[in-house]
């Protein structure tokens, strides 16, 4: 009882110390996300203007090649990105899970790439790819003669250089994220699975894993963001390049915001990609609230 | 304790000091020149103004995109600097037609500019009759370079026509070395196209295509003959051009490692710094024959429109001093670059630098800059097209029909 009483107080106290917080989010985030939905609706080109043009400017961006070729190249990345950090990620945590010495060393080690910004990794992974200076080179240098890694020159597999290097960046993350979830693993059934007779991986796949569902949800989240927010990483990189072969919406997205000076096309893009971020989220959102309504009945 | 005390009281007196309007002319200049050769050459400037009773503050912005975001930041939220940098094209020209920009009719009127300023510049600093922009310098995208000793170990001397230029090419190539040094970047891809267009396609065709923006021209064979030419080019170059630089492709004709490249004349400092001399270990050249276009691009300053006196006093004094003819070889010596002024005195540059300026004296030699001629967007759309061309096999009829509907985009 006296708790309750105690709680509307709380709440308020607790409320008001989030104030600046909100306004912060109500000023900086939802009003600017406002004046750009308004700007994508204007003729602005190289400053703001408040005309109404109506869906021009999503007009010109869906007749836009390269706005159609760099949402090709998001799906693409975001599918081969997400699995392959789940899996690699999988594999690390499984790996240390195991009781190795020394654990400590190896979690760190895989985790420290996290810590390096995108540029940095892009620089150094446009120089491993780099057919003159980095793996092919090596390889060529150890007496393989005819080995070929041009990868990055190609149209068709540079996109893929791109997942490797953030494949490296962020496997040790989703490593940290999926360790956490396997401590939480009750040992015991690993010993009842043994008595059965169970192997090992499939102990993994077939127990473990379903065990995981909150952990690995939270990994594809992280994971999902910095798939949308791609841009530093590829611009350090290739720069969209060779051709347009890796590049990606948010960096159409910037070209036209500051060098192209079209604002409102820009701004369009925007708009298009945050409607798009919201339709694969709110079924998400929906879901794991109806599941705690339904948990608290 | 007690010097710590005078000098912090010292501190405070002197800051008072600067504070005080009267005391000298501020000028906050927002610019993007930040490497060594850059930075050298800007303290020309910041001298020059301080010498003529201003006082320059510096607001150096790494990157051109940068630095101009940052610029228009500040001007459309009415808190400008006293001048911004811009590159001479048609970057400014909505500021402009939003009346954000003060003229400099009355410097240019002192000075003279209708008389000697090159036609190129002046077409797209003057709007409606009035100057919105103080060109620095003159620099020029459509350079050839060549490194003197990975042509002699082929046999070959320097190519005097287009021909020569192929066959040279063939000769490095059989030699086994890398013909042709190509940049990764859409900047330089593109810069290589339009040396292709400019030297190979002729003026006419240039000015056609980024001036008139002729779609019918782009279906033709003349053009798609340029648009083979280009591609062919493709097959001197090495195998680490993916994502590779300016600079470092530069370094590939420093070291003499490759043949020839098509860069502007900021290339000249990376030479430089390696303490290399024009004519004797690199030569350069600007197109075939003694009619050669020459391309004309640059950098000017802006001076954004504002009420406050002192302010505009200070862009007035800073418009004067950066256009006059010590401040001019003083800085463009430094820059690599050539004075906007025909009436200094050029005998102190290298050679390349003076064939410059012969050729700029020239009017149906002095060719604009593309970004002189097309607004940004559609110059993006044309860019996206070169890019595609040059990194794909796509068919040179494809690219034919991108390049007609980026033309005619928007």
């Amino acid at each position: 009882m006296k708790n309750q009483r105690k709680g509307p107080k709380t709440a308020w106290a607790a409320q008001s110390a989030l104030l600046p917080m909100g306004m912060v989010v109500l000023i900086a985030y939802v009003a600017s996300i406002l004046w750009t939905v308004r700007i994508s609706f204007s003729s602005s080109k190289m400053l703001p203007k408040s005309d109404w043009a109506g869906i021009t400017q999503y007009v010109r961006l869906f007749t836009n090649e390269r706005w159609t070729i760099d949402m090709v190249h998001m799906v693409q990345f975001g599918v081969f990105f997400i699995s392959s950090a789940l899996i690699l990620g999988f594999l690390l945590a499984v790996f240390v899970d195991q009781k190795v010495r020394l654990e400590g060393v190896f979690r760190t080690i895989y985790l420290y790439s996290y810590a390096i910004s995108f540029v940095a990794c892009g620089v150094v992974w446009q120089w491993m790819f780099n057919p003159t200076l980095g793996i092919q080179r090596s390889l060529q240098s150890w007496g393989w003669e005819s080995a070929r890694f041009d990868w990055i020159a190609s149209q068709d597999m540079a996109i893929y250089c791109v997942v490797i290097a953030l494949l490296w960046h962020s496997a040790g993350l989703v490593m940290a994220i999926l360790l956490a979830g396997l401590r939480g693993v009750d040992e015991e059934l690993w010993k009842a699975a043994r008595i059965e007779g169970v192997p090992r991986w499939r102990y993994y796949v077939s127990i473990v894993l379903p065990q995981l569902g909150a952990t690995v949800s939270t990994a594809v989240v992280l994971l999902a963001i910095s798939v949308v927010k791609v841009y530093d990483a590829v611009v350090a990189m290739t720069n969209g390049g060779p051709g347009d072969a890796t590049d990606v919406p948010s960096k159409f997205i910037m070209d036209n915001l500051f060098e192209r000076q079209n604002i409102g096309l820009a701004s369009a893009a925007s708009t298009t990609m945050l409607v798009t971020v919201l339709i694969i989220i709110a079924p998400l959102m929906y879901a794991r609230s109806r599941s705690k309504t339904a948990a608290s009945h | 304790m007690k010097n710590i005390k005078m000098s912090l009281l010292a501190t405070l007196i002197a800051s008072l000091g600067i504070s005080s309007p009267a005391l000298a002319q501020k000028a906050e200049v927002i610019h993007w020149w930040t490497s060594g050769g850059e930075s050298a050459a800007l303290k020309q400037l910041a001298e020059g103004y301080n010498k003529a009773g201003g006082q320059w503050v510096d607001n150096a912005i790494a990157g051109g995109d940068n630095a101009r975001a940052a610029a228009l930041n500040r001007i459309a939220g009415g808190n400008p600097p006293t001048a911004s940098q811009f590159n001479t094209s048609k970057q400014y020209h909505e500021l402009i037609d939003a009346g954000l920009l003060a003229d400099v009719d009355e410097v240019a009127a002192k000075e003279g500019w209708e008389q000697w300023m090159p036609g190129p510049i002046k077409n797209v600093i003057k709007k409606n009759g009035h100057y919105y922009a103080v060109p620095v310098n003159i620099h020029s995208g459509t350079w050839f370079w060549y490194s003197k000793a990975v042509l002699a170990k082929a046999g070959v001397t320097e190519p005097k026509t287009e021909a020569e230029f192929w066959t040279a090419l063939d000769k490095i190539k059989a030699s086994g070395q890398t013909a042709f040094a190509q940049s990764g970047t859409l900047s330089y891809e593109r810069s290589t196209f339009n040396a292709v267009l400019l030297h190979m396609g002729g003026r006419d065709m240039y000015m056609k295509f980024y001036g008139d923006k002729d779609a019918n021209l782009v279906k033709s064979p003349a053009f798609k003959t340029v648009l083979e030419k280009f591609k062919k080019l493709r097959s001197y170059t090495d195998a680490g051009v993916a994502g590779r630089s300016w600079n470092d492709t530069t370094a590939l004709l420093v070291t003499d490692k490759a043949g020839f490249q098509t860069v502007g004349d900021w290339a000249k400092g990376e030479f430089l710094a390696a303490g290399k001399t024009a004519g004797k270990e690199f030569g350069c050249f600007q197109g075939w024959g003694p009619k050669a276009p020459y391309m004309v691009s640059g950098d000017v300053f802006v001076l954004p429109k504002t009420s406050n006196k002192d302010a505009i006093a200070a862009q007035q004094l800073l418009a004067k001093v950066i256009t006059s003819p010590a401040t001019q070889v003083a800085f463009n010596m430094k820059k690599g670059s050539i004075p906007i002024r025909p009436d200094v005195d050029a005998s102190g540059m290298d050679i390349c630098a003076q064939a410059g300026v012969i050729a700029l004296k020239d009017p149906a030699r002095a060719t604009p800059d593309p970004s002189m001629l097309m607004a940004p967007d559609i110059f993006g759309n044309v860019s996206d097209v070169i890019t595609k061309f040059w990194n794909t096999d796509m068919k040179v009829e494809d690219a034919q029909g991108l390049f007609a509907k980026a033309l005619t985009s928007n």
